[in-house]
């Protein structure tokens, strides 16, 4: 207290007013720090499940038996713009590879995918992830924005596509292609069928490679271990 | 520090009408604009806020003998910064997919005004139990406003009401009230939208508190069957 007499009285004022806010930081950041460890455990299996959610709509959980979010590998820097891939197995058995690819130019950025191809060659499925494409007009690439087309949405058409179709035939019609796209929104089906097709042809022509890594191995461009 | 019952009175009509932070106040507007795409994301939205402005509003009337006035600024925002963390955290772990769609709005009640300007201009003058139900009160009026902006969104974008209550109750779906063949109208779901919606809205309350006050000031021609109740003082 000596040393606060000493001191002028702006600088009293400022210290005092200092430690006052001290003492509320420290006591609200504990309520954070508590709250946070709390729902750690939470969020993280929340998180799992979002991603199960999509997960289970490209590839039923009845066709694997492994944990598939655990085993994962992940091909930093690939030309395909392809995530995280998850290998489903059936005991020793190579089911099929789900995985992450990006659209960087949707209407409106990145469109987010998730993509399975089965052992039979075959694409089991693509969904949509996060993405920003215009309500009413592009959003139709997510299943239950496509309000028209409920018993078949426009996601649907990937199902059971060769997935050694070539390059060029993945896009739609308009530009050549093989994919259907709805009059007025040709940008954001363009995007997403293109990365799908991109994705596609990286992750089957590494098929083999890609089942035999390590779990979490970061792989290169050629799906090698560096 | 009791609370007389005009004084209770005249806090719920403060928050729900008279000085209603969407339609008289006009603050709080950034997530009235961004999230009333729907009804279920508005009234979500808004009931998040309550619970934040209740609570940040018990917490800072109750702390306002210890906040210094000169640093009350800080503190006030402090409270308000952590109180919104613990609610965000908190649906992430138990309302993820309802998380995923509010997504960057709950942080930003943080930065809602109506938040600090009733910690300022009412919580850091008033009792604890004044405060806790001014900020209920005020969130309340905020969440009605937001439910009917983003009802009537909803009904004339879409032509649905409810869309998306299955992510808070499960196996609950939307109502189609224009049925199947609604053609849609685009406009009312993007951000332009929101600005004519709520200058209706804001249009209505000023036509209705005119009307009521003309009504007032010619007591003659229609006389009040009943005694009207003193008006609560004025803040």
């Amino acid at each position: 207290m000596k040393l606060l007499d000493a001191l002028p009285p702006a600088w009293r004022k400022a210290v005092s007013c200092a430690c006052g806010l001290v003492a509320f930081t420290l006591v609200f950041t504990a309520l954070m720090a508590f709250t946070y460890e709390m729902t750690r455990e939470r969020i993280d299996a929340a998180k799992d499940e979002q991603q199960m959610r999509l997960i289970d709509e490209v590839l039923p959980r009845e066709r694997y038996d492994n944990t598939l979010l655990a085993d994962a590998v992940s091909a930093p820097g690939n030309t395909a713009n392809v995530g995280r891939i998850w290998r489903a197995r059936r005991g020793a058995d190579a089911v099929a590879l789900v995985f992450e690819a990006f659209a960087d130019d949707g209407y409106g950025g990145r469109i987010e995918l998730i993509v399975g191809i089965g052992d039979d060659g075959r694409v089991t499925g693509v969904r949509v992830g996060a993405h920003h494409e215009t309500p009413g007009l592009g959003d139709y690439i997510e299943p239950a924005k496509d309000r028209r087309h409920q018993n078949k949405p426009w996601i649907a058409q990937f199902e059971g596509v060769d997935a050694n179709l070539p390059k060029a035939r993945w896009t739609v019609k308009k530009d050549g292609g093989d994919f259907d796209y709805r009059a007025g929104a040709t940008v954001s089906p363009r995007a997403v069928t293109v990365a799908v097709g991109r994705g596609v042809l990286w992750v089957n022509k590494h098929r083999a490679a890609l089942f035999e890594a390590p779990t979490d191995a970061k792989l290169n461009d050629e799906a090698r271990t560096e | 520090m009791a609370m007389n019952f005009q004084h209770f009175k005249g806090c719920v009509r403060d928050g729900l009408w008279r000085h209603n932070s969407g339609l008289a106040q006009i603050l709080g507007l950034c997530p009235i604009l961004a999230i009333s795409t729907s009804m279920v994301n508005a009234v979500s939205l808004g009931l998040a806020t309550v619970v934040v402005m209740a609570i940040s509003n018990l917490v800072i009337s109750a702390l306002r003998r210890w906040i210094a006035y000169e640093i009350r600024i800080p503190a006030f925002i402090l409270i308000i910064a952590a109180l919104v963390t613990v609610l965000d955290l908190a649906f992430n772990a138990y309302l993820h997919s309802l998380y995923l769609l509010l997504g960057i709005f709950i942080p930003l009640i943080t930065t809602n005004c109506i938040v600090l300007a009733r910690a300022e201009a009412f919580a850091a003058k008033n009792g604890v139990f004044e405060s806790t139900l001014d900020g209920i009160m005020m969130g309340l009026g905020l969440v009605w406003v937001l439910g009917l902006l983003g009802a009537l969104r909803e009904l004339i974008s879409n032509g649905t009401l409810f869309s998306g209550i299955d992510m808070i109750v499960p196996g609950l779906s939307a109502i189609q009230v224009f049925g199947e063949d609604y053609p849609g109208f685009l406009l009312a779901s993007l951000p332009p939208g929101a600005f004519f919606t709520l200058a209706l809205l804001v249009a209505g309350f000023n036509a209705i508190n005119t009307h009521r006050a003309a009504k007032k000031a010619a007591p003659a021609a229609t006389p009040p069957t009943t005694p009207t109740a003193p008006a609560p003082a004025a803040d």
